[in-house]
């Protein structure tokens, strides 16, 4: 079973992320059993029968795509994933932001694709609880990434607070 | 000037151990060419035509001298002994070895110093007036706030992987020596009524696609600084262009959406975080300030000093220095002093290490030990007493640093080029030299007066030609260097983006044709008349046939490349 960082720790993950493959529609797209993470698309268009179903469902969402569409689904989402195409796409970070901060998500928030011990530090700031770090790479390395600074200056969705108010307080 | 607390000081060693970290896994083969390339970028570390560049950042400019003692060391210890202070405010390294980086950035940050997101798609150093806190004309003192933009913008977790890379500017006034139209948001100080707050600009760059910046926001007032700026990255991060990095820029989303339709994505953006927990309180603002208070100035100094008087009636040389190196300063008895880095036939912007010392021991014998770097590529010493200004003079002509040339033809605005740069198509250093060859007669580059001539060796426009009153342009043409004229480009309040004049020339010919260009100004200038006015007043055509005169049509390429 691949390995997930959950909540600081390496776990087992039992989740799997579903792609759609050439010429298949998100409406017609048959979901297998158990715990799995379906495309936006097939989110939008499957959403009644996904809430029924009794195996856990949550939705992955790429770059592109507008997390306002889910703002009212949340309660129904155990998990949210983002997807990062290349670690150098920057968009998943605000995406993060965004269902934290504005729509106050509280479920694990995934960070998946290209996930790099070097963004760590951000990924986990913006938001996000669970990382699947690329299968290549080591995954204890991505755990110590988290703690690659110990002072922040912004405020985040961890530590929300700026340095000058903290330093008031 | 500001000083590292704790905070500051763990953030920055933790940044130098985090960059060790990455830089011996690259050694190691973990990470590959691509993921250690953007890791690297974003530590000002290149990867250049000889050997890895080191750019480091100086915060607005600001240096204290045992930075610049700081700065002498790693130089000397891990380079050659000197280095390049460019247009954005930055200390570059040219020759340092890859394996020592992270020991570079062990040692600056010692000194207060380092190198963090001077390179890479994220948020850059911050630039301000050159004249910041002593300038006649301020409305506020930009120093601050430029702090508080850097501190904000220091490893903000949501902006490190921009489409492209984002400059900001804050300017103290309405002169507008930041240059805030050129930058990719620029922050004007202006007061309402009693109330202090900044006109912002947006969408300004260079590069490929020069565009100046528009306001999007006429008045906002001080406690919204960052939540404002916070709304901006928030829509560039997600709706700039990625597809293509020539088109990236904040500069092109605003340009497709329009400026006003831009501020609106903005507002309704930023109307969620307003009054949120990044708004500022007068508490901080207060506590940064408190850093850049005025220096002990004596007080009831003379307005002019009998001694400098005569030093200058007797000394042609040091009055020649003094009528265009000093600046008029807002405590009566001082002034502030341009230190030139354009000794004729050196690359502009260049320092040794012996003279960075040099310079340290003078700031601190006469300016409170405090120094400035311009966007011209100078140095200037901010609080000078005019009664020192002759023995200070005395010094600089023995350092090389006292080229009478600030503000005139001579004083070149110059990148790197293709001497050293990666990114450049053709060598930009001969050509300043070639031309400050050409005016070696003092007499005539002062009668020809204000002229901004900025010379680049690729489309980045390090060498910021397009605001440049004449700038000059290196292009590829199946291998070989040719350069690009453009005239009418102009800074500050009254940026204006040069327009190519016509087909590129060849290196030899460019010194000639700027010389008829000048030449051409002197026949036609009314008096008293500015070379930028005269072009604006008479129109371009005279100047571009002077400036095509002599060059055989062989060596004239047919084809005008745009820039």
């Amino acid at each position: 079973m691949p390995k997930l960082i959950k909540q600081r720790r390496v776990v087992e993950d039992s989740w799997q992320t579903l792609f759609l493959q050439p010429g298949e529609e998100p409406e017609t797209m048959i979901i297998p059993p158990g715990p799995v993470l379906v495309p936006l698309a097939v989110w939008e268009l499957q959403r009644l029968e996904l809430r029924e179903r009794n195996d856990p469902v949550g939705v992955w969402l790429g770059p592109e795509d507008e997390p306002a569409v889910i703002a009212d689904d949340l309660v129904y989402l155990p998990v949210i994933a983002v997807r990062f195409p290349h670690f150098k796409d920057g968009r998943g970070y605000s995406t993060a932001a965004l269902l934290r901060r504005r729509y106050g998500y509280t479920g694990e928030l995934r960070a998946i694709g290209d996930v790099l011990r070097d963004q760590m530090f951000y990924l986990h700031r913006v938001g996000f609880d669970a990382f699947e770090p690329r299968a290549d790479r080591c995954i204890e390395g991505a755990l110590a990434a988290l703690d690659d600074f110990s002072v922040t200056y912004q405020g985040a969705h961890v530590q929300d607070q700026p340095l000058f108010r903290r330093r008031a307080a | 000037m500001y000083r590292y607390d704790d905070y500051d000081r763990t953030l920055v060693r933790e940044r130098v151990a985090q960059f060790r970290n990455q830089t011996e896994r690259f050694l190691a083969g973990q990470l590959s060419v691509e993921e250690f390339r953007f890791l690297r970028v974003q530590n000002g570390l290149y990867i250049q035509r000889h050997a890895p560049m080191l750019r480091i950042a100086v915060p607005y400019g600001l240096l204290s001298s045992t930075q610049l003692r700081g700065l002498a060391h790693v130089a000397r210890r891990y380079d050659r002994g000197y280095g390049h202070f460019t247009t954005r405010l930055n200390f570059q390294l040219n020759w340092p070895e890859l394996p020592r980086v992270p020991d570079i950035l062990a040692e600056l940050a010692e000194v207060e110093m380092h190198a963090i997101q001077t390179s890479g798609n994220c948020i850059r150093n911050t630039t301000v007036d050159p004249l910041a806190g002593v300038g006649h004309r301020e409305v506020a003192d930009p120093r601050p706030w430029a702090e508080i933009i850097r501190q904000w913008s220091t490893l903000h977790p949501e902006f490190a992987y921009l489409p492209r890379k984002f400059k900001i500017a804050v300017s103290g006034g309405p002169d507008d020596d930041a240059n805030v139209r050129i930058h990719d948001m620029g922050f004007q100080l202006v007061r309402r009524d009693d109330e202090l707050g900044f006109r912002v600009w947006v969408g300004g760059g260079l590069g490929r696609t020069p565009i100046l910046a528009q306001v999007i926001n006429g008045f906002l007032p001080w406690q919204h600084l960052i939540t404002y700026a916070e709304a901006v990255m928030r829509v560039y991060n997600r709706f700039g262009r990625r597809d293509n990095p020539f088109k990236a820029r904040i500069k092109i989303l605003v340009k497709a959406l329009g400026a006003e339709e831009f501020a609106r994505q903005v507002e309704a953006e930023w109307a969620h975080t307003k009054y949120g927990p990044a708004t500022l309180t007068q508490t901080e603002v207060d506590r940064v300030s408190a850093y850049f208070t005025q220096p002990p100035y004596q007080t009831s100094l003379p307005a002019t000093d009998g001694a400098l008087d005569q030093a200058r009636r007797n000394d042609k040389a040091f009055d020649r220095w003094v009528e265009n190196s000093v600046h008029a300063h807002r405590v009566v008895g001082y002034v502030a002093v341009t230190l030139s880095l354009k000794a004729p036939g050196r690359r502009p912007g260049d320092i040794t290490s012996e003279q960075l010392e040099s310079v340290a021991g003078l700031a601190e014998r006469f300016s409170f030990g405090e120094v400035r770097i311009t966007q011209t590529q100078n140095i200037i010493l901010p609080d000078i007493r005019c009664a020192d200004l002759y023995l200070l003079w005395q010094e600089l002509v023995h350092l090389g640093l006292a080229t009478p040339a600030t503000g005139l033809l001579t004083d070149i605005t110059c990148c790197p080029g293709g001497d050293l740069c990666e990114l450049a198509n053709a060598r930009s250093v001969p050509i300043a030299n070639g031309i400050q060859a050409l005016f070696t007669d003092q007499n005539t580059v002062e009668d020809i007066g204000e002229l901004k001539l900025n010379i680049s060796g690729c489309m980045n426009a390090c060498g910021h030609h397009h605001v440049g009153h004449i700038g000059v342009l290196g292009v590829d043409k199946q291998g070989k260097e040719f350069y690009q004229v453009t005239l009418g480009g102009a800074w500050g309040m009254e940026a204006a983006l040069g327009k190519v004049i016509g087909p590129s020339l060849a290196a030899n010919d460019v010194p000639g044709a700027v010389s008829r260009i000048v030449e051409h100004y002197r026949s036609i200038r009314n008096p008293g008349e500015r070379f930028i006015d005269t072009l604006r007043r008479a129109g371009v055509d005279g100047f571009k046939a002077e400036a095509y005169r002599n060059v055989s049509p062989a060596e004239q390429e047919r084809e005008a490349v745009n820039a």
